[in-house]
């Protein structure tokens, strides 16, 4: 694949308007999928099944099985509309949308059209840079997701040269609800960084709420991103493309950037943008020519025979709105006032995705300085280091202890290290590892006399050096005295017996 | 309403992926267009008043529990009418484009 010429991001800027629209797709982990009884593989349960074991004969469109909603799916979908500032429909209704592709095995996709659950809302969108934006949403629908294709022989492994697919419809039925964005205009420079933070807060939401893992690596999470560019001063909007297989958060900011310098260089080279499906490829930083896009006439949508319309009552709504988290936003002006964190640690933190982490270590009794140092330093390093999240590495609670054991004397920070390497091996929780590796700190001054006086025995000329005011000189006493400890021993308070010591 | 047309037939057997002659699509253009005319008709009674119906029942909100039934497949049962599998999956010939 020929790489694209790319216009410098800041002359783009200079010559052009970026404009972006945004569609996540999010997996809802309800047990069952939308519209089957059948498990739902998005939901943790059910992770790792074997191909086509969860599904029934309304995941395969056989003849006779009618599909039924999933009023969870439902109500989870109302909730999500609420927490994107969205009016719930009085009345919505399905509609299915006909395409001719195997991920569906009926031909068509059962989505929302005209009437889709929730409309007209609005989020609060922080970026890293701490610039905030209110990003509208058009509307939230509920869909169906697709099955799962794997193409075989062909060299590149891609479609293209494919002899044959293959097909798993576990995936076929999982309940999806789609947001899209109104066009998004004003972030400039800030665009990609605002796609980025879009979908973050998105995830941020929807893992308040619960209903989904939200994890992009798995797809649960799934961002197709529009990009248009208009020459400064024109008021009609450019013709835009739309990336798709955008999958990490990383990957959504770097991809509108890159059609960003893609399309200005077309642009500003006399050329016109072909409105098509684009591509994006992790490995190459590049996005390639999908299939033009169908215009909407072309899925031939209309109302779902086999379904009723979705009414929700009233109180329904209610209870449901009564019931939101807090919005991300302001939960963060909470957080950040509640910690007394300055814009910088607390960008620190956010940026690094351990507010839930840091949340609960608080919660769980230590400092929010603590929770900050040891998220933010040691366990990300490791997490780094492992190439993993450092959520997944140790629980709060863990670190909470781990904290409180530094704070009480018990540990070190040094030795309060290895015992976070003996938690993550997972030796047990901190006080258990300290009893196992025997790693408390000597906290008797009888042992560190001791051990002092020897230390102070065998280098005369350094007793000599302190008794006649030469504090330093401490310094290889100690030393000595910490080795001895196997370091397992609190520097500060040996340095003071060391001094007193040697004035006896 | 207008006539349907031999290229809105020969459009839609290429979205549906159907390989259709020029006889065929001859032959469907005007079945179609019959249809279409005896469809039609139905908008010579429909009345402003009357809204579109997209359900003949007056029924709504019917729901079911989050719960997993009693007609999940196994993946031999899954497959026991694909023409083709492999693997548990079920083998279809490749499609030239790309995933909705």
């Amino acid at each position: 694949m020929a790489r694209a010429e790319l216009m410098d991001f800041d002359k783009a800027l200079e010559l052009f308007e970026p404009v972006i629209g945004l569609e996540v797709h999010v997996e809802l982990n309800t047990t069952t999928k939308m519209f089957s009884s059948a498990p739902n593989p998005a939901n943790s349960q059910f992770h790792g099944a074997e191909p086509n074991t969860l599904i029934t004969p309304v995941c395969l469109g056989l003849p006779g099985s009618l599909p039924v909603v999933n009023g969870d799916a439902v109500k989870y979908s109302i909730s999500l509309g609420l927490a994107l500032g969205c009016e719930i429909a009085p009345s919505s209704r399905f509609a299915r949308k006909n395409y001719f592709y195997p991920d569906l095995a009926k031909n068509y996709q059962i989505s929302q059209y005209d009437e889709p659950i929730a409309f007209d809302g609005e989020v609060e969108v922080e970026l890293e840079n701490g610039r905030v934006f209110t990003v509208p949403i058009e509307r939230a629908h509920m869909e169906e997701d697709a099955g799962k294709l794997t193409h075989v022989g062909g060299s590149t492994g891609r479609i293209q040269g494919a002899e044959y697919s293959l097909v798993d419809y576990n995936r076929a039925g999982v309940p999806l609800v789609e947001i899209v964005t109104r066009p998004i205009f004003g972030g400039e420079a800030d665009t990609p960084a605002l796609a980025k933070a879009y979908v973050a807060t998105i995830r941020d939401i929807v893992l308040s709420l619960g209903i989904s893992e939200a994890r992009m690596e798995r797809g649960n999470l799934r961002c197709d991103a529009n990009v248009s560019l208009r020459p400064r001063g024109q008021e009609k909007l450019g013709t835009r493309t739309e990336t798709k297989n955008v999958n990490s958060m990383r990957s959504v900011e770097r991809a509108v950037r890159y059609e960003i310098q893609r399309q200005a260089a077309i642009l500003a080279g006399g050329g016109t943008i072909t409105q098509e499906t684009r591509h994006w490829h992790e490995d190459t930083g590049a996005t390639s020519a999908g299939r033009p896009k169908s215009d909407a006439d072309d899925y031939r949508y209309f109302p779902e025979p086999d379904l009723l319309p979705v009414v929700p009552s009233k109180e329904l709504v209610d209870e449901l709105r009564a019931a939101l988290p807090e919005p991300p936003a302001v939960r963060r002006r909470r957080l950040k006032s509640d910690w007394g964190f300055t814009d910088l640690e607390f960008q620190d933190v956010a940026n690094s995705g351990l507010l839930i982490e840091l949340e609960a270590t608080v919660k769980a009794g230590a400092t929010p300085a603590a929770a900050r140092k040891w998220w933010t330093g040691e366990i990300a390093r490791l997490a780094n280091a492992s190439d993993v999240d450092a959520s997944d590495l140790v629980s709060p609670e863990h670190v909470a202890e781990l904290a409180q054991l530094v704070d009480s004397g018990t540990l070190t920070d040094r030795l309060a290290r290895q015992v976070l390497e003996g938690v993550i091996a997972g030796e047990g929780s901190p006080q258990q590892v300290v009893d196992a590796r025997g790693l408390a700190v000597v906290s008797d001054d009888g042992a560190l006399i001791a051990a002092i006086d020897e230390a102070l025995a065998s280098q005369p000329d350094v007793l000599a050096k302190i008794r006649d005011g030469k504090v330093q000189a401490a310094g290889a006493v100690i030393g000595a005295v910490m080795k001895a400890m196997q370091g397992k021993a609190d520097a500060a308070r040996v340095r003071e017996l060391v001094l007193e010591r040697a004035q006896a | 309403m207008s006539e349907i047309t031999a290229e809105q037939v020969a459009h839609l057997a290429n979205l549906a992926r159907i390989a259709l002659t020029d006889e065929e699509i001859e032959h469907l253009t005007t079945e179609l267009g019959q249809i279409m005319h005896a469809v039609e008709q139905v908008s010579e009674v429909a009345t402003p008043d009357v809204p579109p119906t997209s359900h003949p029942i007056p029924m709504q909100n019917v729901f079911r529990d989050d719960v997993v039934g009693t007609t999940v497949l196994t993946a031999d049962e899954a497959l026991a009418g694909a023409p083709e599998s492999d693997d548990s999956r079920f083998k279809v010939s490749a499609i030239l484009g790309e995933e909705q």
